[in-house]
């Protein structure tokens, strides 16, 4: 494999670290929201 | 630099300097204070999501204006560096993500804050991309004018986003950013006149020259100090506001003045113009800050 090949693994890797950290902390925001929303629905 | 050369995926850096993120320091901080400001407390989560959709949705107007002006940005020192011009992103990279994160920033702010939100949310996103960035900018010197509007809707997002309605006060807050744009940009404008000229974007001192936008940052002073100082006579504010909207806005008067009645000679270093553009920024924190302070203080 070339070294240019190796950079593009190397970017498309570093892109898709980012991507998942991203993705865990909107699952921990949604599941945050839910929470909020059914304490206001079960306070109301 | 055109698609066919960039052989290496972007950066994730790139994207988030897609966003501009020094625009958007003012944009959330003006619109956090909106929603601090309001007179319904909003659950810290629900009001946390709300500050990420308003910067998630200036980020993606940013992106979109990117993708839209790589072309002007390419022939500006200022914006050269940007991932676009640079070559370092493709162009389909950038309206991809822009206008992802914008429908993301709008659904989001829908489903978990509310519906007046997520509407003022869309009509802002639009408002600088179709409007500002596709429509005025490169047509009219009154560009910033018109389009300094984008950026003040949201301190009025941050108001909906805890209300789910809108009042005189946030209406004050919007007129005080749409009438500081002027000057703001304006000030930034005749010290990089060059820039622009060369770019070939109408600012006003490249169209109308220096004395006609000198005497412009003057005249828009007035309203929005008459605007800045109102919500403490109109009882909206206490003292605190009232005080530091007073100090700080008769300093910007005397700034503006000093551009406003100056005349250049050549090898000018525009001190005065520079001194009027930095100050403005902190002026403009500065006056939400006194905002805060005084809703919490006097709570």
């Amino acid at each position: 494999m070339s070294e240019h090949d190796d950079r593009i693994r190397a970017r498309q890797r570093e892109r898709a670290r980012v991507m998942a950290w991203l993705l865990g902390a909107f699952v921990l925001l949604m599941f945050a929201i839910t929470i909020v929303k059914i304490r206001a629905g079960m306070g109301a | 630099m055109t698609a066919q050369t960039i052989t290496l995926p972007a950066d994730w850096r790139d994207f988030l300097a897609l966003t501009k993120p020094r625009v958007m320091t003012l944009v959330v901080f003006t619109g956090l204070c909106g929603m601090l400001a309001a007179p319904v407390p909003i659950h810290p989560v629900l009001g946390f999501t709300a500050v990420l959709c308003i910067a998630l949705g200036a980020g993606a107007a940013g992106a979109l204006n990117q993708w839209y002006e790589a072309d002007l940005d390419a022939k500006m020192k200022r914006t050269q560096g940007r991932p676009l011009p640079a070559g370092r992103m493709d162009r389909e990279s950038a309206l991809h993500f822009g206008v992802g994160l914008a429908i993301f920033s709008v659904v989001l702010m829908g489903l978990a804050v509310n519906i007046p939100a997520a509407i003022i949310l869309t009509v802002s996103i639009l408002f600088y991309v179709l409007v500002y960035t596709v429509w005025l900018k490169r047509r009219t010197p009154q560009n910033i004018v018109i389009g300094g509007a984008a950026g003040a809707f949201p301190p009025l997002i941050g108001w909906a986003a805890a209300t789910g309605d809108v009042a005189l006060l946030p209406f004050l807050l919007f007129s005080l950013v749409f009438l500081w744009t002027p000057p703001h940009f304006w000030a930034l404008a005749l010290f990089v006149k060059t820039d622009y000229a060369n770019a070939g974007v109408p600012m006003l001192p490249v169209v109308a020259g220096e004395r006609v936008t000198r005497t412009q940052i003057g005249l828009y002073t007035i309203p929005m100090a008459a605007v800045a100082v109102a919500p403490w006579p109109l009882g909206l504010t206490g003292p605190i506001y009232g005080i530091a909207a007073c100090l700080l806005t008769a300093t910007f008067c005397v700034l503006a003045v000093q551009v406003a009645t100056r005349t250049t000679g050549v090898e000018d270093k525009m001190k005065p113009e520079k001194r009027l553009f930095a100050f403005s920024i902190l002026y403009l924190f500065a006056m939400f800050g006194a905002l805060v302070a005084d809703r919490w203080v006097l709570a």
